[in-house]
Parts: structure tokens; C-alpha cells; sequence
């Protein structure tokens, strides 16, 4: 339940970041994207400022012997640099450069009750589901 | 095209860190929201899928937030629309499926953890993201 309160409002937070900072509007992602076009800074001052953040926090934080509702730090074990992560990289750049939308925009921008939002994280979640069956075929 | 928005580019960016903070310190989580999705879409109830699903829908009340706060529409102008918009959508799920994660667990959490799988898919994604642009903003248009 905690848990929950503390996602619940993490998220919350995230979102509210998404929507201040305008990355949630594909035009906004698509302008930084467009390096021969006029240029639009907004993203790397949205990604710079929130590197700052977890540049400093993320090691002072995992010093701690353990995370305050959890028993256990759960962080990424791969290290590897393989086929699936540069494939999937290079699948995630193409289809976020023909749209302007990643992940998380999309998702908050469900509130805005745009239908074409809504199109695209149905097809997202497709996406997600083939990418599922892809993994099991290729391990 | 859009005047820069610097303020809002740098509070924005600033509550995205927080949040990252807040989950990690919290939960001892990444956030990452492709990862986060995946749970909730494949109903993981072995896997964190109360609090994955909670992140998720307060990612959307947080918009809604921003219309009362703000007292307007969220600013959104569609890029693609259509089967381009569907391949778009297709690609990004695939993608960060594959690649395991994106935007924010690779880019905003994996490069403060120094790790080279999140810096190597960064740049990939960055650099292919810019390419498809010029290819179909400039080249093709």
C-alpha cells in the first residue's frame, strides 16, 4: 500500500514535469530533434536538469543499506552490450523520430483525451507485446 | 516552430529528476516507464504490478494536474498521424521492449548511473532519432 502512495506520487510528479516542461508535445521533441531545422534547445535543458538531480542523488541514495519502503535495491543486472539493446535502440530513435513521442509523454498525454494519443500507445502496447515474443524467441 | 521554453524546460526537467529521486529512494526502483509499462500490460502480479500500475496512473493525473493548476489545455500538436502515427507507436514498443528501456530509464537514470548499456542506447536512439528527422523532414518533404 505504501508502495503504491509513493509510486502513485512519484508519478504524479513525473507527469506534471512531463507537462511543464512540454515535452509532452511532439512538436517540442521533433524541433531538438531537427538539427537542421530551427533548432529547439528545450529538450536538453529538460534532460540536462534532470540529470543533475540523479547525477548527484542516484549514488548518495545507494549508499543507503536499503530503499525506505523496500528491502532491496532493484537495479539493472545487464552489462552487456549486446544485439537486442542496440537493435532495440536503433527501432525506438526511428519511431521516435517519425512521431515525437516516447514513452512517458505519450502515456501523460492520455489526459488530454487525444484520440491520436490514444492510437498511439494502443499501437505501442502492440509493439511492446511483439517486442515480448521477439525476446522469447531469440533467449 | 516553437520559441525555446526555457523555464519550463528547466522546472519540468527538475521535477522528472525529483521524481527519479523519489523512486529510488522510496521503492529503490529505476524509473523507467517503458520497463514500468510492460508489468502492467502483462498483468505481473509477480512483479510489482500495484505500485508499476500506480506510477502509470499517476503519470496521467499529473497532465490532468496541469490543465487545473495552469488552467489549459496541455499543449499538444500532433507530428504523425495515421498508419505512420500506428508504425511510430509500433516501433517504440518493440524498441524499448528490445532495448530495455528509453527515454527515462536509459537517459535520465541510466547515465546517472554511469552505466555503459544506458549510454551506448542514448546515444544510439538520439542519433537515429536526429537521422530520421533530416531523412524525413528534409530529404523526403
Amino acid at each position: 500500500m505504501k508502495t503504491s502512495v509513493a509510486a502513485l506520487l512519484s508519478g504524479i510528479v513525473f507527469g506534471l514535469g512531463l507537462a511543464i516542461s512540454e515535452m509532452i508535445n511532439p512538436a517540442r521533441v521533433i524541433g531538438f530533434l531537427d538539427i537542421a531545422g530551427q533548432w529547439d534547445l528545450t529538450l536538453a535543458l529538460v534532460m540536462g536538469s534532470a540529470l543533475v538531480f540523479t547525477v548527484v542523488g542516484f549514488p548518495l541514495i545507494t549508499k543507503k543499506a536499503h530503499p525506505i519502503l523496500a528491502e532491496k535495491f532493484t537495479l539493472p543486472t545487464k552489462k552487456t552490450l549486446d544485439t537486442p539493446l542496440i537493435s532495440g535502440a536503433v527501432l525506438f530513435g526511428i519511431g521516435w523520430g517519425l512521431a515525437g513521442l516516447c514513452p512517458g509523454p505519450a502515456i501523460a498525454g492520455l489526459a488530454s483525451l487525444n484520440p491520436d494519443i490514444f492510437l498511439f500507445v494502443a499501437a505501442m502496447v502492440a509493439g511492446q507485446f511483439i517486442g515480448l515474443k521477439i525476446e522469447k524467441t531469440i533467449a | 516552430m516553437l520559441e525555446p521554453n526555457i523555464a519550463g524546460g528547466l522546472i519540468g526537467g527538475s521535477l522528472i529528476g525529483i521524481s527519479s529521486l523519489m523512486m529510488l529512494l522510496l521503492l529503490g526502483r529505476i524509473t523507467g516507464i517503458s520497463g514500468i509499462l510492460t508489468g502492467v500490460i502483462t498483468w505481473n502480479k509477480q512483479d510489482g504490478l500495484p505500485w508499476r500500475a500506480a506510477f502509470i496512473g499517476g503519470l496521467i493525473l499529473g497532465a490532468v494536474l496541469y490543465q487545473f493548476i495552469f488552467d489549459r489545455a496541455l499543449p499538444i500538436e500532433m507530428q504523425a498521424s495515421g498508419p505512420l502515427l500506428i508504425l511510430a507507436g509500433l516501433l517504440v514498443g518493440i524498441g524499448t521492449r528490445l532495448g530495455s528501456g528509453c527515454t527515462s530509464g536509459h537517459g535520465v537514470c541510466g547515465i546517472a548511473r554511469r552505466s555503459p548499456r544506458s549510454i551506448v542506447s542514448t546515444a544510439t536512439f538520439m542519433a537515429v532519432a536526429v537521422i530520421t528527422v533530416f531523412v524525413t523532414r528534409h530529404l523526403l518533404s
